[in-house]
């Protein structure tokens, strides 16, 4: 039976019918809707780790005690994974590893673009690169066998255009979820130097019979063709050839990591010219030149951003491959650009006063990962900075340190989910170092951005069971922080007044600004109205960002179908206009 | 052999784009395609643009429409119906929804939303059909319904019969919408050949 599956249900399928019985990973676009998926398949046991280390190794856990256990992150994720990732191709494992990093070329929804392909050649593992939902099942499977037999993780790495893109897929009946014995085996397991020489010896015979198993694996195939043009390609960009090149000779390769050396010359020698045609990186292309082989690639398609076929078209026109493309210019001379249509922080969100009460104390913020990152675009502008998953308390830390003059004007903002998932040591190091920083935890009782998805404080499990609740407020206590405030972030005036005192008290402070997420909880509060005699257009409610509200012919208008009843913007308001219904209780 | 068809479609986060794509990939498969849906949400429900790419034809390898390749883009409000019309291919069609949603920038005052876009977008020589999904819907007794009301103008420009259509919908609908879905389907499918007012 065939079913429309995007890559995420695939892999989770794949998952499924090939006995996988352990499941973990962080939430992240786009590997999210693996885990959502697969918590719904009998017998197998899944989990949301608090963050990617975690569930790495938790993954390697299950793998070395005999199971077959899958691990998924975003690309980012594998940064917080990679301590354990380059120890665990040295211990190998047991029951079959496959490691799942979801790429995001074009940066969808990521903070950068980074190629982890190099992650799977630097920690020295098996990688495979399905190019369609069914590749990315069939490739699960292929993953554990590879895994078992060689006694090694495998990387299984799609991009956003197959986590999120939908094709047919024939389904199977899934396999016996057997589980191999657990067998203690120190000097395969403990790494300590004298064990972890011995397995540096052993990755490397290891990686050895895996290079040659990549000259014949049915996953690596030429795609007869023309002998003019050949190509080399893995992932999506495979489904883009076959389409603007539909009579290229084509390499289409599936295992990326070790790459099969021979396949690749004899395929050279068959064809005119050879062109690599792979995103971001020029992974392929370096590796194949190194072999002495001539190749074209990024000479002529770009390394940065996602490939479509009409960008491989013009790319390939301009080399003289292809003719021209013809132009639409015509039929859209002189019409108007489209404004903009960003993302904003939703009707009623609970960060927004927060934002707005930063911007109006001009303090410096450091940010974090989350929908709160929003909170920085204009007009709320009430974040400074973003770099990583848990970085803003670190960095207000080493603001306060670094810059006397910013001392006490420095505040860093973070989500619940991101506190819990690298927060916890970096609020740690401040109790630790004397920092003088406040830190506020936005905290919306979910991990909001990726959907909703539960966390050790939410009370609940990715399996949908009730959980201990960790008590946020008490876990900062147990780090040392003696000042400790929750506020309800929709009172602005308690929120100013407390920010006010936290920056100014010396040593580490917490402000826990607790409201569940506009869209998690709705509550059903009336419209705000507006008292269209006192409104003066003074448009002081639209620095609060709120999709509800404009000013029209300098009245300020209220759509009450999007207004959620918050109040923030009657709280804002100078002149009285726009009164709420009732207060919050 | 079927003839392949590109369909793009565009809206703001909250519309119905992607149910609308799962209606149309349901109905393709039971026609015989090969298909290919690719859509981009992680921003979805914060009141971004939106967009849905589904791609229909006897074998489909990239999930992508390019720029000038989509035989209908079938538009959920106005101005994303500009932002995309350099996908629309030449002689392709614009099925648009007669909706505008302002974006934070122009409720703030900072960008303005362009006048008479449908007409200008006429005045190109371009095929344009305009529905009024959005009233269509609430006549029909939901506006969220909207989003079905485009897919039956849709259905009057693909080779997939009625009654598959109707399939589609009723197994990707949950049963409580069914009836209105069905009668937003029937004002699209009437409005489309110029028959009927629908509800």
């Amino acid at each position: 039976m065939k079913e429309l599956l995007s890559g995420n249900a695939a892999i989770a399928r794949g998952a499924y019918e090939y006995g996988i019985t352990l499941a973990a990973g962080y939430p992240g676009t786009p590997s999210t809707e693996i885990l959502e998926t697969l918590s719904r398949y009998e017998g197998i046991y899944s989990e949301w780790a608090p963050n990617e280390k975690v569930a790495l190794e938790v993954g390697i856990g299950a793998a070395m005690a005999g199971a077959r256990a899958l691990v998924t992150m975003k690309h980012v994720g594998v940064n917080v994974a990679a301590d354990p990732l380059f120890t665990v191709a040295y211990t190998g494992v047991n029951g079959g590893l496959v490691l799942v990093s979801a790429d995001d070329p074009g940066m969808h929804s990521s903070q950068n673009e980074q190629d982890n392909r190099y992650y799977a050649r630097f920690a020295k593992i098996a990688l495979l690169e399905p190019s369609d939902s069914q590749e990315a099942k069939d490739m699960v499977g292929l993953a554990l066998t590879i895994s078992e037999q060689y006694d090694i993780p495998v990387m299984l790495r799609t991009t956003t255009r197959v986590a999120h893109s939908q094709s047919m897929v024939e389904l199977g009946e899934p396999v016996a979820r057997e589980i191999k014995p657990y067998q203690r085996d120190v000097k395969k397991n403990l790494m300590v130097p004298a064990f972890g020489r011995l397995r540096r010896v052993s990755l490397a015979q290891r990686m050895a019979r895996l290079a040659e198993y990549s000259e014949n694996t049915p996953v690596n195939f030429i795609v007869p063709g023309s002998d003019k043009i050949g190509v080399i390609t893995s992932g999506i960009s495979y489904q883009l050839v076959r389409e603007v090149l539909p009579e290229a000779a084509v390499l289409k390769l599936g295992m990326t990591n070790p790459l099969p050396v021979g396949l690749i010359k004899k395929f050279a020698a068959q064809v005119q010219t050879l062109y690599v045609v792979e995103e971001l990186e020029p992974y392929l292309e370096e590796q194949i030149r190194m072999l002495g082989i001539k190749v074209t690639g990024k000479e002529i398609f770009p390394d940065t951003g996602e490939f479509d076929q009409g960008l491989l078209r013009r790319c390939l026109a301009k080399a003289g491959v292809l003719p021209a493309p013809a132009g639409q210019e015509e039929m859209l001379a002189g019409l108007p650009q489209a404004p903009p249509r960003p993302p904003v922080l939703c009707a009623g969100c609970p960060h927004r006063g927060v934002f707005y009460t930063l911007r109006r104390l001009k303090l410096t913020v450091t940010g974090d990962i989350g929908c709160y990152t929003l909170g920085g675009l204009p007009p709320l502008e009430g974040i400074d900075s973003c770099v990583c998953m848990g970085a803003s308390i670190g960095m207000a830390h080493g603001i306060d340190k670094a810059i006397p003059e910013l001392r006490g004007r420095t505040v860093a903002v973070i989500g619940d989910s991101t506190f819990l998932h690298s927060g916890i040591t970096g609020l740690l190091n401040a109790v630790y170092n004397n920092s003088d920083s406040t830190v506020i935890i936005l905290d919306n009782r979910t991990t909001a951005m990726t959907g909703h998805q539960d966390h050790p404080a939410t009370g609940r499990n990715l399996m949908g069971h009730e959980a201990p609740e960790v008590d946020i407020t008490m876990l900062c206590r147990s780090l040392g922080v003696k000042r400790v405030e929750v506020v309800d972030p929709l009172d602005i005036s308690r929120l100013q007044e407390v920010i006010k005192a936290e920056t100014a008290a010396p040593g580490p402070s917490v402000i826990i600004a607790r409201r569940p997420c506009a869209l998690l909880k709705r509550e059903v509060r009336p419209a705000v109205t507006v008292d269209q005699d006192k409104c003066t257009g003074c448009k002081t409610c639209l620095r609060l960002s709120c999709p509800a509200i404009s000013v029209i012919e300098n009245k300020a208008l209220v759509d009450a179908g999007a207004c959620v009843g918050c109040n923030l913007c009657v709280q804002v308001c100078k002149t009285g206009a726009i009164q709420g219904g009732q207060a919050d209780a | 052999m079927l003839k392949p068809v590109d369909v793009l479609m565009v809206g703001v986060g909250g519309q119905g784009t992607i149910l609308a794509s799962k209606v149309l990939a349901a109905a393709a498969r039971a026609a015989g395609y090969d298909i290919k849906v690719s859509e981009i949400h992680g921003m979805a429900q914060r009141g971004g643009s939106v967009v849905t790419q589904v791609r229909l034809g006897e074998k489909v390898y990239s999930p992508l429409i390019s720029q000038g390749e989509a035989d209908v883009i079938l538009a959920f409000e106005e101005l994303e119906a500009l932002r995309w019309l350099a996908y629309l291919k030449p002689g392709g069609t614009l099925i648009i929804n007669n909706q505008q949603i302002y974006p934070v920038p122009v409720l703030a005052g900072a960008a303005q939303y362009p006048e008479n876009i449908i007409d200008q977008i006429k005045a190109r020589g371009i095929n344009v059909q305009v529905l009024e999904a959005t009233k269509q819907a609430i006549a029909c007794g939901n506006a969220k319904a909207a989003n079905v009301v485009l897919l039956g103008a849709l259905a009057q420009k693909l080779p997939i019969e009625e009654a598959t259509w109707r399939q589609a919908l009723a197994a990707t609908v949950p049963p409580r919408f069914l009836e209105v879905n069905n009668a937003a389907f029937t004002a699209g499918f009437t409005a489309a050949t110029g028959s009927g007012a629908g509800c």
